[in-house]
């Protein structure tokens, strides 16, 4: 076990724990909790601080150093665990191989640690949940589980397994502890995620029996002996790719994959098979149709317009901790899995549809800023204005250019944290009077002081005022889109618009509630109950509001440890990409 | 010395953490005061110490490299400082004239509960500004230009009880950013075009680019635009009056002194690029002289006189605007300066009347103070007199030399401008007169009350009054036997620019041709004060309440060209309007319909598919057997 299995698994006995005891004993329940995301945490500091990066060397298996960039790169990935798990024979089908294939690189480092910090805040607000506490906290710990256990799996199996198993606490989570119309909004957030699930089941399922390990099949085909060394080993794989290529490798030795790595190199493709680079499917190019198939699920977490409306509903039902997960950490398994999954295994998809994606990008920002600027419930407005920031994520990804590729990762850390704090902020006001409109409130800045500066730092934070981190990535993001060549220049200019959008709505809404003389539609009775926000509140507030500030200021501690990785994708992407796409040109022409 | 440039920022976002966070609970009121302008002090301290060693180094800049902001492949962006003559002016003015306003406050603010708060936000511009000012990268002036303009969101609505104040401050903030996109998409353009946002690299990479080249005629139209929203031009000029509504001090210091200039420093510090792009000269040009000239018409019928100081700042800004447009960097920075010591004077004057008024801001209920504010009195007549530009005070020098490069440029111009100051000193003097002389008009009780601002007040008015007086005599031109030590400072600035004008320049005037110029304004100013005594001295006539209906022309001037109505109407309605088709039509008329709908297609289709299993055994026997039909007849056809 490393130390990767502990981050994923200590929340896991965490869940453990909490069902064994009784609910007489709930009152340790809370401290389970929080003693396993705190050792989370713990373990995520270790992680971060052995993390090798930028120019820092790391040793690989066959003894050379090299920089740890990770993406499709065994070798390079570090923290590696790897264990066979599942290993069927099949008969003439080959053999089904599913590995326990944990790693990290540059680009889930950032997503774990972020992960860790939400969830030990979600715990802190969490303090105040009353009904069922056994059950809440066992499917919370569940939760995190698998949400770190999507960010560090690389082999694909797991990873939809873990993402599987994720929207099973949260349907609860919503359904059970959720608002007035909790059932309606698990259910559409379940089927609307489910839907994407089918896409990449299929996908997943086409993919396993495209690819071959290469490794297993030279030990099957008898190239090698099993526990030879690595140059041996080497020599055998490379052979057993050209014998692939070459269609004299029978289908009974050949060992099929999940990892994820094997399905990004072309080497390891089944000619013939339907992910190989030519598939086809009804005629259109099958590789680029899943691509859009894996992409199209993804979007539905991210959310992109036009999948998002199962979002502003699970927010403004889902109790405050769940929302700080949803928007902190869930909406990011969107954007990882397109980088890791999607522009990894197939990037001639990410050359192909980058106008596509772009356009998305931009829609998505400006309509959810301008369907923010209309809300009257303060929940739902930052849960549209989590659409528009979003957004941002999948501009830079268009870009395929360096700097916007990382200012996308670093858009999802920092929407992490700051949407966590505005959505703690909603939590704050809602359980002292259980609602949320905007015009029942008005001058809660003389009445709730300490409230209102925590409220402003969150708005501008999310407004991407300079000295927050939110402007350095949305900044970089636009730098990124319009350095870009795959998506035209106005794409950036446009979405420079929602710059001013997102100040207009913030702006507002501090306008519409927080100033002016003090009116409350509860009258004296909110007045009483609206105390001002308390120590455990700014518990949970400070810590995400000290990393949106330490980040604006020196944001190259996050930068640093993702550039490498990312600048390494990046390239990868372009250069294999359009050697894909070429390759499937001539193939059409012949 | 320079190393330590960092601290000139540094320590007031210092004063600012301190008080904002501890200044209510833990402080006591002097130590609040002396945090906030300790640090300022210390600011213009490190300040003056840099100028002199500055002077003495010899060197055109010096360039300090702080630490590696963000590295990302190629894209490299430093945190550095600039050390350069331009920058140093700034940061003088800057620091000095802030420092002053910051005591002048102490006594304005000495009865806010909110005194901590106030000092705080006031410290937090300090830092703005003078990050933006100091920095030596687009991309951190354009950070310190974000944090002025939230410093102004703050001040203005300073007072958060009244939501017009608050409502006056997101107006600002939001037409602030409005220029910002253009600013911002100019720095994107930067990059793209010259690989970098530092200073050094673009402006020596710029030099090797054609005169007129398309590519930078747009990034400086876009640098432009970001600077006409923060200097107040048309046509984004009209948060400025409105943020009157924030104490006064923040009126002298932001909106007359600093923060609008912030507009005028990035052309002055894009000189080269601006020099590339003629067309972008000409634009700037025509538009500073007709914000200075609507600014002006407006001013004439004000009645709040701090609105009437306001529309002054606006068009004195464009007077600037016009120089830079005309390229005579130099002389805009000039104006600057002096304008600087002047408004922030009158400011500060208006606030001891209305301190002394009991707020009132309404000039037809004043008159008569003279003899109730003696220093007030002086000091503003002081000003008033450097504003119309009347020798040898410093308005006089400065707004000389933009009218002879105006008349260099172009005569109609030299016309318009001088038409402009002709304005200014009417409605400076219309203000003076009002306030002034003649009876008191307002309440029993304000008249009661009157007394003279206290001396923590009276000081920086004196010491601006001196500043307005002789500040001037820092560029006195060749002409009138002075040495013109201001240009020759800024000279490493500019020359680069003026080395691509050069084929444009003019023929330089004559001594006849100056001398008749400058006699000329003198003449006309002196009339049109002559007129403006007639009017409100000798004849006494005070303007009429709102009731009465106004001439078409003083209509247009007391309600500022409708502008802020056009507004509403091209801006605002639509947007409302987009944001609710939006929310209503697309996201819940269709988006979300027809996400239920697939959910209410897949119940219906069930509903009936569902009949199938009616528990009926005979019915399923039925339906194998038609099944075995169907199969049999399948396999028997095909």
């Amino acid at each position: 076990m490393g130390i990767l299995s502990f981050i994923i698994f200590t929340p896991l006995a965490g869940a453990l724990l909490v069902l064994i005891l009784s609910s007489a004993q709930s009152k340790y329940f809370k401290i389970i909790a929080l003693v396993a995301t705190i050792l989370q945490m713990i373990f995520g500091i270790m992680l971060f601080s052995d993390f090798k990066y930028g120019t820092q060397l790391l040793k690989t298996p066959d003894g050379t150093e090299t920089v740890a960039y990770g993406i499709n790169n065994p070798d390079t990935f570090q923290f590696v665990e790897k264990g066979d798990w599942i290993s069927i024979n099949l008969g003439n089908y080959g053999i089904l191989d599913i590995d326990y294939y944990l790693a990290v690189d540059g680009l889930s480092i950032t997503m774990i640690l972020l992960s860790a910090l939400v969830f030990f805040v979600s715990v802190i607000a969490s303090w105040k949940i009353e009904k069922n506490l056994k059950g809440y906290f066992a499917l919370f710990l569940l939760l995190d589980m698998a949400v770190v256990g999507v960010f560090c799996a690389l082999d694909f199996f797991l990873f939809f397994m873990f993402w599987e198993i994720m929207l099973l606490p949260m349907y609860f989570l919503i359904g059970i502890w959720g608002g007035p119309r909790r059932e309606y909004a698990s259910i559409k957030f379940f089927l609307y995620t489910l839907v994407g699930s089918v896409f990449m089941l299929l996908v997943m399922v086409g993919l396993y029996f495209s690819v071959i390990d290469p490794a297993l099949t030279a030990i099957q085909a008898g190239l090698v002996q099993p526990g030879a060394d690595i140059n041996a080993m080497k020599a055998a794989v490379l052979e057993v790719q050209k014998l692939l290529a070459e269609g004299k490798l029978s289908p009974a030795v050949q060992v099929h994959s999940f990892n994820m790595l094997h399905m990004m190199n072309t080497s390891n493709l089944v000619p013939g098979s339907i992910f190989a680079v030519g598939g086809e499917i009804f005629g259109y190019s099958a590789r680029l149709i899943a691509f859009m198939a894996l992409f199209l699920g993804f979007a539905i977490k991210v959310p992109m317009v036009p999948f998002h409306t199962w979002l502003p509903d699970a927010h403004v039902e889902a109790p405050t901790p769940i929302s700080v997960i949803l928007a902190g950490v869930l909406l990011k398994l969107g954007g990882y899995g397109m980088m890791r999954i999607c522009y990894g295994i197939f990037p001639e998809g990410g050359v192909y549809f980058c106008y596509f994606i772009g356009l998305m990008g931009l829609i998505s920002m400006v309509y959810g800023a301008f369907v923010c600027l209309a809300q009257t419930d303060l929940k739902k407005l930052i849960a549209y204005s989590s659409v528009s920031h979003m957004g941002y994520v999948l501009l830079g990804m268009a870009s395929l250019e360096t700097v916007g590729m990382n200012a996308a990762m670093f858009q999802m850390f920092n929407h992490g944290t700051i949407s966590a704090m505005l959505f703690l902020l909603v939590g704050v006001i809602y359980d002292r009077t259980h609602d949320r409109q905007i015009p029942n409130y008005r001058g809660l800045a003389t009445h709730m002081p300490q409230y209102t500066a925590m409220v402003m730092i969150a708005f501008f934070a999310s407004l991407g005022l300079p000295g927050f981190s939110g402007f350095v990535s949305e900044a970089f993001t636009f730098v990124g889109a319009f350095n870009s060549t795959y998506i035209p220049k106005w794409m950036a200019m446009v979405g420079t618009i929602t710059i001013l959008l997102t100040a207009a709505y913030y702006l507002w809404t501090l306008q519409r509630m927080f100033f002016g003389e003090v009116w409350f539609k509860g009258g004296d009775h909110w007045r009483h109950e609206l105390s001002e926000i308390n120590r455990r509140e700014l518990t949970a507030l400070i810590p995400l509001a000290a990393v949106t500030v330490f980040l604006g200021i020196f944001p190259s501690a996050c930068l640093d440890l993702m550039s490498t990785s990312i600048g390494y994708m990046t390239q990868a992407t372009i250069e294999n990409g359009h050697k894909l796409l070429e390759q499937v040109s001539q193939m059409a022409v012949k | 010395m320079s190393n330590y440039i960092i601290l000139v920022p540094l320590l007031p976002l210092l004063g600012f953490l301190l008080n904002v966070f501890l200044g209510k609970k833990h402080f006591s009121k002097a130590m609040v005061t002396t945090i906030a302008l300790g640090s300022v002090a210390l600011a213009f301290l490190v300040t003056v110490i840099t100028f002199f060693e500055f002077l003495n180094s010899g060197e055109e800049s010096i360039k300090v490299t702080y630490y590696q902001f963000a590295q990302i492949g190629s894209f490299s962006l430093p945190f550095s400082l600039l050390v350069d003559p331009l920058s140093l002016l700034m940061m003088l003015v800057v620091t000095g004239v802030g420092f002053l306003i910051h005591i002048y406050a102490v006594g304005y603010m000495s009865h806010d509960v909110d005194y901590p708060r106030f000092f705080s936000y006031l410290n937090l511009f300090m830092f703005s500004m003078l990050l933006l000012v100091s920095s030596a990268n687009y991309f951190f002036l354009f950070i310190g230009w974000e944090g002025v303009g939230v410093s102004s969101f703050l001040l203005i609505g300073f007072w958060f009880k009244n939501t017009n104040f608050t409502y006056a401050g997101m107006k600002a903030m939001l037409m602030n950013r409005t220029g910002d996109l253009g600013f911002f998409a100019g720095i994107m353009l930067i990059y793209v075009v010259f690989g970098s946002l530092e200073f050094d690299k673009v402006f020596s990479r710029a030099n090797d680019f054609e005169s007129g080249t398309f590519i930078i005629t747009m990034i400086t139209i876009l640098l432009f635009i970001g600077a006409s929203a923060k200097s107040a031009q048309i046509p984004l000029y009209t948060w400025l009056p409105d943020a009157m509504a924030g104490p006064t001090p923040v009126s002298a210091l932001m909106h007359a002194a600093t923060m609008v200039t912030a507009g005028i420093y990035l052309i002055a510090r894009s000189n080269i690029l601006f020099a590339l792009a003629p067309v972008t000269l000409n634009i700037v040009a025509i538009t500073g002289l007709c914000t200075a000239l609507l600014a002006a018409f407006i001013a004439l019928s004000q009645n709040d006189i701090k609105k009437v100081l306001a529309y002054s700042t606006v068009s004195q800004l464009g007077y600037m605007c016009m120089a830079l447009g005309v390229t005579a960097f130099s002389s805009a920075m000039f104006h600057f300066m002096t304008h600087a010591f002047f408004k922030a004077l009158l400011f500060l004057c208006a606030g001891s009347i209305i301190h002394a008024m009991s707020n009132e801001q309404d000039v037809r209920n004043m008159g008569g103070l003279k003899k109730h504010l003696p220093i007030t009195f002086l000091t503003f007549l002081l000003a008033t007199l450097a504003i119309a530009g009347i020798p040898p005070l410093s308005g006089f020098f400065s707004k000389d030399e933009i009218l002879v490069h105006a008349f260099e440029y172009n005569v109609v111009f030299w016309g318009f401008a001088l038409f402009g100051a002709l304005l200014t000193s009417f409605y400076m003097f219309r203000l003076l007169f009002l306030t002034f002389y003649g009876e008191f008009r307002g309440t029993h009780e304000q008249k009661h009350h009157l007394h003279e601002s206290p001396n923590v007040m009276t000081y920086p008015l004196i010491i601006l009054a001196v500043l307005s007086a002789i500040g001037g005599f820092v560029g006195i031109p060749q002409l009138l036997g002075g040495s013109q030590k201001f240009d020759k400072f800024l000279e490493p600035v500019f020359s680069k620019a003026e080395l691509k004008l050069s084929h444009l320049e003019t023929a330089h005037l004559s001594h006849a041709t100056e001398w008749t110029l400058m006699g000329v304004s003198i003449a006309l100013i002196i009339m049109s004060i002559l007129l403006a005594r007639r009017i409100y001295f000798i004849k006494k006539i005070i303007p009429v309440s709102e009731k009465v209906k106004l001439s078409f022309w003083h209509n247009l001037s007391y309600h500022k060209f409708y502008i802020d109505e056009l507004y509403r109407y091209i801006l605002i309605r639509p947007m409302h309007f987009i944001h609710d088709f939006l929310n209503l039509r697309i996201e819940a008329g269709i988006i979300d319909r027809k996400v239920n709908g697939t959910g209410d297609a897949v119940m219906g289709f069930s509903k009936y598919l569902r009949l199938l299993q009616n528990g009926k055994t005979g019915y399923y026997i039925f339906g194998m057997v038609i099944g075995l039909v169907v199969i049999l007849a399948l396999n028997f056809i095909f």
